[in-house]
C-alpha cells in the first residue's frame, strides 16, 4: 500500500511533456550506467563506485554538543535566511582552512556555497554559453559531466600522465582553438589526487598553466576537494596561491575534512567574476543552509579542526595501501593503476578489450561495485578503465571487493586468450615488479604513450 | 474488486525500469479500485506474498527471476493467479537461443546464428570454429548474450578482430552467447495482448527509429530524444498484417499467455526476421507495449485491468 497519490497518465504523456522540456535536457547524459549505479546501492554490495568519505569516524557526540550549543546561542539565526555570500564566521574558518594550505584570502573574496558541486554549477552558470568551450582533464570529474552537458558546453579533454594535465598539449589545443576562432571560457583541473585519475599535477606544470592562463587571460577553475587527505610526500602549492587573485576560481569544500552532509563549499574567486556568480547563487537558492554554517563555525571555535582530518588521514591511508596491495595480489599482470598520493580514488586501466561497462554487469553478479571508466569521459573514451574509491569501506572489505573484480578480471582475461589463441596470462607475482616497470605501466593508465622509465624517480628530485 | 500484489525492482540490471512498470501499474489498479500492494522483490518475498494474501500478482519485474520462469515458478508453487506467461513460455523467451530455435522450427524466418556456451571456449576450442561462423554469418554480427532483457551487453562486430572482444563483453551477462547475422532494415516491436475469449491480439505496430546512430542502444531505449518511436508504424500495403501475423505466430509458438512483445526486423527486400519475444515488456510511459495499446484505443488502465483480468481467470497449476 501506499500514499503516493495516484496520477493521471496515459500513453500520451511523453509525447506531451516532450515538447516542453528544453533543449539542455537532451543533452543531460542519462544511462544505462545510471541504471547499473542504481544496483551499487544494494546492501550486499561492496561499493568501491561511490565518493564517499567515512563519516563514522566523527564522534556523535561531538555533534550533538555543537548542535546543542547552535540551538542554545543562535537558534533564531539557524533557522533564518543568511546573506548569499555566507555568514562571516563561516568564512572565518574557510579562511584558516585555505591558509592551512598556503592560501591567503580577503573574505570579501569568497562565496559560500551548497557544496562544491554549486560552485561549477555557478562558474558554468556565470560563463558559459550553449557551445562555449570548456577545457578538462582526460579523464574528468564524472560528477561535472552532467553540469557541463546542462549548460551545452562543448567540453575538450587534455590527457593527463603521472604529473596531471599534460599542459604542452593544453597549449596545442588551446593554438587550435585560437585558429578556429573558439575562445575556451575556462579550464577545469583537479591538480591534487585527481577525481577519478588519482594523479597530481607536478610544480613545474602548475607553474606553466597559470602562467598560460595569464598570457592567454583564461579563467582556470581549481577543484581541490581532497587537498589536505594526503598520505605521503609534500604538499604543492595551489594554483590559486600562484595566481595573484587574477584567472584562478579556487573551489573548496567541507565535504571531505568534515562532511558532505552538511553541504558546504566555497569559491574564492576575483571579485569581479565572484559578484556575478552571487548573482547566479541568489537565482539558485539565495543561500546555502544557516543552519550548518553555524555549525561549522561552533565546530571550528571548540577545538582544533585539523586533528580529525589527521585521524581521516590516517584511516583513509590505511585504505589506500589495503587496495594498493589487494590490486597487486588480485589484478592480472595486463592490468595498471595509478598511486595516488592523497584523495579517494585510484585509476585502474585493464586491456582494451574489456569493457568496464560490462565488467560491472559481471561484478555486481559478485556483489562488488566500481565507476565504469566511461563515466569521466565526455567523448565515448575510457570503456576499458575504472575508477575505485578506498575512503567509503574498511580495509576487510576493500581487499574482498578487489579479489572479486580482480576474479572477473581474471576471467575475462583468460577467455580472451582463448578466443585469440593467446597464452591464459600467468598469475601476477607479487613484488617482483621494478619502479620503472611500473611507472612504464603507469604512462598506459592513463591512455599515454609510454614515457621513460626514470621519470618518476627523477621528479621527486626537480619538482618538490 | 481485488487485493494485487505488483512485483517489481528485484535485482535484474533491469531494476530502475521495472520500479517505473511497477509504479505507474500500481497507480492504474489503484485508479480501477483495487487494493495495491507494491512489492520490491527480495529474499522476504515469500513471506510479503504470504501476509498480503493478494488475489493475484501482476509481474512487473523485468530481466532475470521476473523474466526467466523463476517467479512464475514460486507463484504456481503458492498457488497465485499471476499476469503474462508461464514457466515454460518464460524459459523460452528469456533463452533467446532456445527461442530462435523453437523459430525455426516451426518455420518462422529468424536471422541465422550460431550460439555457444563459455565452456565451449574454454574446453572444445570453440574458438578455432570461430573463422568458420564469420563466413557464415558475414559481417557486421551482432554478438549478444543469450540471457538479457534490455540492450546492455549487445555489441556490432565489424572486422573479425572485433569478435573476441564482443564475445567477452556478452559473456559478462550470460554463461552462453549468441552471434547472429545482422538484418539492416527496419525496428519493428509487435505488442500482443490476449482478448477476453483468450485469442491474441496483435496491437498497432511501433516502430523504433534511431537517431543519428547506427543502433539504438540500452540509453535511447528508455530516454526520450535518442530514439523516435512511430506508432503505427507507416509500412507499405499488407506489410502490416504481416507482420503482425508473423508475431502472434511467434506468440503461439512460444507458448505466451496474457500479453508479450516480439521484436521484429523489416529487411529492405520486405522480408522478416523475428528477433525475439519478451515475456513481460516494459510498462513505463516510455515503453512500446503502452504505446500500442494507447494507439488502438486502450488506454493504460484498460490494459492493466484486462491483462489482471485474464490473470484471474486461468485456474493455476497445482503439481
Amino acid at each position: 500500500m501506499t500514499d503516493r497519490r495516484p496520477v493521471r497518465s496515459t500513453a500520451h504523456d511523453l509525447a506531451r511533456y516532450a515538447g516542453l522540456f528544453a533543449q539542455r535536457t537532451k543533452v543531460m547524459k542519462s544511462s544505462a550506467m545510471r541504471d547499473l549505479m542504481a544496483l551499487t546501492e544494494r546492501a550486499e554490495v561492496i561499493s568501491l563506485a561511490g565518493g564517499m568519505p567515512d563519516t563514522s569516524s566523527f564522534p556523535a557526540d561531538t555533534y550533538a554538543a555543537l548542535m546543542q550549543r547552535v540551538a542554545d546561542e543562535a537558534c533564531a539565526r539557524a533557522l533564518q535566511y543568511g546573506p548569499t555570500e555566507g555568514f562571516a564566521a563561516a568564512a572565518r574558518c574557510i579562511a584558516e582552512v585555505m591558509a592551512e594550505e598556503g592560501m591567503t584570502v580577503d573574505e570579501g573574496e569568497l562565496l559560500v556555497t551548497t557544496g562544491g558541486q554549486q560552485v561549477i554549477d555557478l562558474v558554468c552558470k556565470t560563463l558559459i554559453d550553449p557551445g562555449d568551450v570548456i577545457v578538462a582533464e582526460a579523464p574528468t570529474y564524472p560528477g561535472a559531466v552532467p553540469t557541463f552537458c546542462s549548460y551545452q558546453a562543448d567540453v575538450v579533454q587534455i590527457e593527463m600522465d603521472e604529473d596531471g594535465m599534460r599542459i604542452d598539449e593544453l597549449e596545442q589545443t588551446l593554438e587550435r582553438l585560437e585558429r578556429e576562432g573558439r575562445r575556451p571560457k575556462f579550464i577545469y583541473t583537479i591538480p591534487n589526487f585527481q577525481n577519478p585519475g588519482g594523479v597530481t599535477m607536478s610544480l613545474p606544470r602548475r607553474q606553466r598553466l597559470v602562467q598560460v592562463a595569464h598570457e592567454r587571460e583564461l579563467l582556470v577553475l581549481e577543484d581541490n576537494p581532497y587537498g589536505l587527505l594526503r598520505y605521503e610526500g609534500e604538499p604543492l602549492p595551489t594554483l590559486y596561491s600562484m595566481d595573484g587573485g587574477e584567472f584562478v576560481i579556487y573551489l573548496g569544500t567541507f565535504s571531505k575534512i568534515l562532511s558532505p552532509g552538511i553541504r558546504l563549499g566555497w569559491a574564492a574567486a576575483p571579485r569581479p567574476v565572484l559578484q556575478k556568480m552571487n548573482l547566479g547563487k541568489q537565482a539558485a537558492d539565495l543561500c546555502s543552509s544557516s543552519m550548518t554554517q553555524l555549525f561549522v563555525a561552533e565546530y571550528f571555535a571548540s577545538g582544533d579542526w585539523r586533528e580529525y582530518v589527521n585521524s581521516l588521514v590516517g584511516i583513509y591511508r590505511g585504505r589506500r595501501d589495503a587496495m594498493l596491495e589487494a590490486l597487486q595480489t588480485h589484478f592480472p599482470r595486463e592490468a595498471a593503476w595509478t598511486q595516488p598520493e592523497g584523495g579517494l580514488f585510484i585509476w585502474a586501466t585493464l586491456p582494451d578489450y574489456i569493457d568496464t561497462t560490462d565488467l560491472l554487469a559481471r561484478a555486481l553478479d559478485e556483489n562488488v561495485a566500481f565507476v565504469p571508466g566511461r563515466a569521466a569521459y565526455l567523448d565515448g573514451r575510457g570503456g576499458s578503465s575504472m575508477r575505485l574509491n578506498f575512503s567509503g569501506s574498511d580495509e576487510t572489505a576493500i581487499r574482498e571487493g578487489v579479489r572479486r573484480i580482480g576474479k572477473v578480471v581474471g576471467e575475462q582475461v583468460a577467455l580472451y586468450g582463448t578466443l585469440t589463441g593467446a597464452a591464459p596470462a600467468a598469475p601476477p607475482v607479487v613484488d617482483e615488479r621494478e619502479a620503472g616497470q611500473v611507472a612504464e605501466q603507469l604512462a598506459d593508465v592513463l591512455e599515454l604513450p609510454r614515457r621513460a622509465t626514470d621519470r618518476r624517480r627523477g621528479r621527486a628530485e626537480s619538482d618538490r | 474488486m481485488s487485493t494485487v500484489a505488483i512485483l517489481q525492482g528485484g535485482r535484474s540490471l533491469e531494476r530502475q525500469v521495472s520500479l517505473k512498470s511497477g509504479a505507474r501499474v500500481e497507480d492504474a489498479l489503484q485508479r480501477l479500485g483495487h487494493t495495491a500492494v507494491a512489492i520490491d522483490v527480495d529474499s522476504d518475498l515469500v513471506t510479503r506474498l504470504t501476509d498480503a494474501k493478494p488475489d493475484a500478482v501482476f509481474v512487473a519485474l523485468h530481466g532475470r527471476d521476473g523474466e526467466d520462469g523463476t517467479i512464475q515458478e514460486l507463484l504456481e508453487v503458492l498457488g497465485l493467479p499471476y499476469t503474462g506467461s508461464r514457466v515454460a513460455a518464460c524459459i523460452r523467451c528469456w533463452d533467446k537461443v532456445l527461442t530462435k530455435h523453437l523459430l525455426r522450427d516451426h518455420g518462422i524466418p529468424t536471422p541465422d546464428f550460431h550460439a555457444f556456451s563459455e565452456t565451449a571456449f574454454r574446453e572444445l576450442g570453440a574458438a578455432q570454429a570461430l573463422p568458420a561462423i564469420e563466413d557464415q554469418l558475414d559481417f557486421p554480427l551482432v554478438v549478444k548474450p543469450a540471457a538479457q532483457g534490455s540492450a546492455l551487453g549487445i555489441k556490432f562486430a565489424r572486422a573479425t578482430a572485433d569478435v573476441p572482444a564482443a564475445i567477452v563483453s556478452a559473456f559478462s551477462y550470460d554463461r552462453k552467447v549468441l552471434l547472429e547475422r545482422y538484418v539492416p532494415g527496419r525496428d519493428l516491436a509487435v505488442s500482443i495482448v490476449e482478448q477476453e475469449d483468450g485469442a491474441p491480439l496483435a496491437l498497432p505496430i511501433v516502430e523504433a527509429v534511431p537517431e543519428g546512430r547506427d543502433f539504438y542502444d540500452f540509453e535511447a531505449r528508455y530516454e526520450i530524444g535518442r530514439t523516435r518511436f512511430v506508432c503505427p508504424a507507416e509500412l507499405p500495403d499488407g506489410v502490416a498484417e504481416r507482420t503482425q501475423e508473423l508475431a502472434v505466430e511467434a506468440y503461439r509458438a512460444l507458448g505466451c499467455a496474457g500479453f508479450a512483445r516480439v521484436d521484429l526486423m523489416l529487411r529492405e527486400d520486405g522480408e522478416l526476421f523475428v528477433l525475439e519475444a519478451n515475456s513481460v515488456p516494459g510498462l513505463t510511459e516510455t515503453s512500446l507495449l503502452p504505446q500500442a495499446a494507447d494507439a488502438a484505443g486502450i488506454g493504460f488502465d484498460q490494459l492493466v485491468e484486462r491483462i489482471l483480468a485474464i490473470a484471474l481467470s486461468r485456474e493455476p497449476v497445482r503439481r
